[in-house]
């Protein structure tokens, strides 16, 4: 019989050996790591608001009012008042906001080209975006609430100024991405400036401007600051958005969160709950949006 | 001499005026609003800045370079604004020192390690952080989180005692709202920005960098070590900046987290205070000077956000003007 020799052990030369691959995979390992720290303190947040939140949370407590003050039992009135306020001051602010931030981008993007008020305006939007939102809330209270007194339409002016360069930013992206040919086509055709932007650029680019526009709304939503000296702190339901004092669920949160009472501390759980669940279905649909009808994407 | 008219192509006959002027009403009126709602940006920020600096004009005026002394005593009248400065720093710095390592960590997982199409949900779920509204995160971090933090706190100090320099930093006084949790909180709220800019800067490293350190034999993290950072380093640096910025502005969750008290201290555990957390809890209540001095507050953080902001746009943007041109 043959003598089998052992074949001699062919090195493998893709993967390195030792320390170097040691540190290789300890490094791929913290990367996961920092993935997982940021998860943990997600799903803590999530699970508490859900856990404490839902067992307060009724149609009566989304719906009826008035807000009951901090120390009445948890189970008395509800945060009618609040859900209306946010949904009024919200919606005002987008509907202020949103066609004046697309309107900016359009100029920034179809009139301004590469000269230099198009981009110094650009780079401002971006720097704007990083103002603190209770900047925004000073100057409302400077410029319209010593005029003109608390209203929700200050809250709403708040707010539009912290959506506006967010819109701005997303609303641009998104134009870029719209191909030159289109516009070309039109121009061809003898339209003007304003039809090709208005009848073909934006329509192309409706799905991603309409999801960066939802993502500004629940970015607002949620935002405390801007409304602190703005709206002032109903507890009835106020209808008239444009006057007199009103109320939001975030600042409902944040007069509760500091109280020892289990009742107020109960009322700011449901109506963090109510805020969070408010925020996410903005931003799922905001996805879906894009994912349905966006023509061009990144 | 005959005189030759030159005739204009675009120009009907009859017409005197060039095309470019003989545009619509409707599509001129078009161009000025776009460009008026451009201007509103602009307007809007030279208004801010004007308008805050007025309603602050009496604390300035009144107090001089006193607003940068640490007295913060409305009762006697005194507006010293150091002990709001120092917190804001303090409170950045850690979130930063927190969330940086972290944010490059997920976006380098992002772009190096896993594929493409299983990155997708984790960007989702990062994004998830930045939904969650800031009063949550407050609402949270003072009936949940601050009460098991002061437990870990006590620990913690109880083991530094009398060592030199970690006693004065992790000792005693400890309390589960201060400078430390208002930290932690805020390194959640900007991890996500800090990471999707960090991604976008990263993903702009040519990929024959990438090939060709693996090419000469190198592991990942040699390849990311020696390709990746180096390529991306000033973008990142920009990225954390605006980190920085999100940071010092935050204001609900930390003024309902950082403990409340005007005090300078290198204690981390003790509760303390910082510029726009006052402002949100003092303002409603203010009037006159006290008024005029938290308005001032906000006109400094105001133009430190923005020095930042630009700091970090600028990087930004000449960093991704110089991949393009590269």
């Amino acid at each position: 019989m043959a003598v089998i020799t052992a074949e001699p052990q062919q090195p493998d030369l893709r993967e390195a050996k030792g320390w170097r691959r040691t540190k290789n995979r300890i490094m791929t390992i913290l990367m996961v790591v920092s993935f997982i720290l940021v998860i943990i303190p997600l799903g803590f947040v999530l699970f508490t608001v859900i856990a404490k939140g839902a067992s307060v949370i009724s149609w009566s407590f989304l719906t009826s009012g008035p807000i009951p003050g901090i120390v009445a039992p948890a189970g008395v009135g509800g945060m009618g008042p609040a859900v209306l306020g946010t949904i009024e001051i919200t919606a005002l602010a987008a509907v202020m906001a949103v066609p004046l931030g697309i309107l900016g981008a359009v100029y920034l993007n179809e009139y301004g080209g590469k000269n230099w008020l198009a981009a110094f305006i650009g780079f401002m939007s971006d720097v704007m975006t990083g103002v603190p939102s209770i900047i925004m809330g000073l100057f409302i209270f400077t410029i319209w609430v010593l005029h003109f007194g608390l209203s929700g339409l200050a809250g709403a002016f708040a707010l539009g100024c912290l959506m506006l360069p967010i819109v701005i930013r997303s609303t641009y992206e998104m134009l870029r991405l719209v191909p030159n040919s289109l516009r070309e086509g039109s121009y061809a055709l003898g339209a003007t400036k304003s039809r090709v932007t208005v009848t073909v650029v934006l329509p192309a680019a409706l799905g991603g401007i309409v999801s960066g526009a939802l993502l500004a709304v629940a970015r607002a939503a949620g935002e405390t600051a801007p409304l602190l000296f703005c709206i002032g702190a109903a507890s009835e339901v106020n209808k008239n958005v444009f006057s007199g004092a009103n109320t939001a669920l975030p600042s409902q949160i944040f007069a509760n969160a500091n109280q020892p009472y289990v009742g107020a501390q109960d009322r700011g759980w449901g109506a963090a709950l109510t805020l969070i669940a408010l925020c996410f279905i903005l931003m799922i649909v905001a996805r879906l949006v894009t994912a349905r009808f966006a023509r061009y994407s990144r | 001499m005959s005189t030759i008219t030159r005739v204009d192509p675009a120009v009907p006959a009859g017409s005197t005026r060039p095309l470019e002027q003989r545009r619509p009403l409707g599509d001129r009126t078009f161009a000025i609003l776009a460009l008026s709602s451009g201007l509103l940006v602009l307007v809007i920020l030279v208004l801010i800045a004007v308008t805050t600096t007025q309603q602050a004009a009496s604390w300035f005026s009144t107090e001089g370079l006193k607003i940068f002394t640490n007295n913060w005593n409305p009762g006697a009248n005194q507006y010293g604004a150091l002990a709001f400065i120092y917190g804001t720093a303090i409170t950045a710095v850690i979130a930063l020192v927190m969330a940086v390592p972290v944010s490059v960590g997920i976006a380098l997982l992002l772009t190096e390690v896993v594929p493409q199409r299983q990155a997708r949900p984790i960007v989702y779920v990062v994004d998830l952080l930045a939904v969650v509204p800031s009063v949550v995160w407050g609402l949270w971090g003072i009936l949940v989180f601050a009460p098991w933090l002061q437990h870990i706190y006590t620990d913690i100090a109880s083991g530094v005692k009398g060592v030199p320099v970690l006693d004065s930093l992790f000792g005693q006084p400890v309390s589960g709202a201060s400078f430390f949790t208002a930290g932690i909180i805020l390194a959640f709220m900007i991890t996500p920005i800090v990471t999707s800019l960090s991604r976008e800067v990263i993903a702009t490293v040519p990929a024959i960098d990438r090939e060709g350190a693996y090419a000469l034999g190198a592991t990942r993290w040699e390849m990311i070590r020696g390709a990746v950072l180096p390529h991306s380093q000033g973008g990142i640096v920009g990225a954390v900046l605006l980190g920085l910025g999100r940071a010092m502005g935050e204001t609900i969750a930390v003024a309902l987290v950082i403990g409340s008290s005007p005090t300078i201290t290198s204690h981390l555990f003790a509760p303390g205070y910082n510029m726009p957390a006052v402002i949100a809890n003092q303002f409603g209540e203010a009037f006159g000077l006290s008024r005029a001095a938290l308005m001032g507050i906000g006109v400094l953080l105001f133009v430190f956000t923005i020095i930042i902001n630009v700091l970090a746009r600028g990087i930004v943007e000449r960093n991704a003007r110089r991949k393009r041109g590269a």
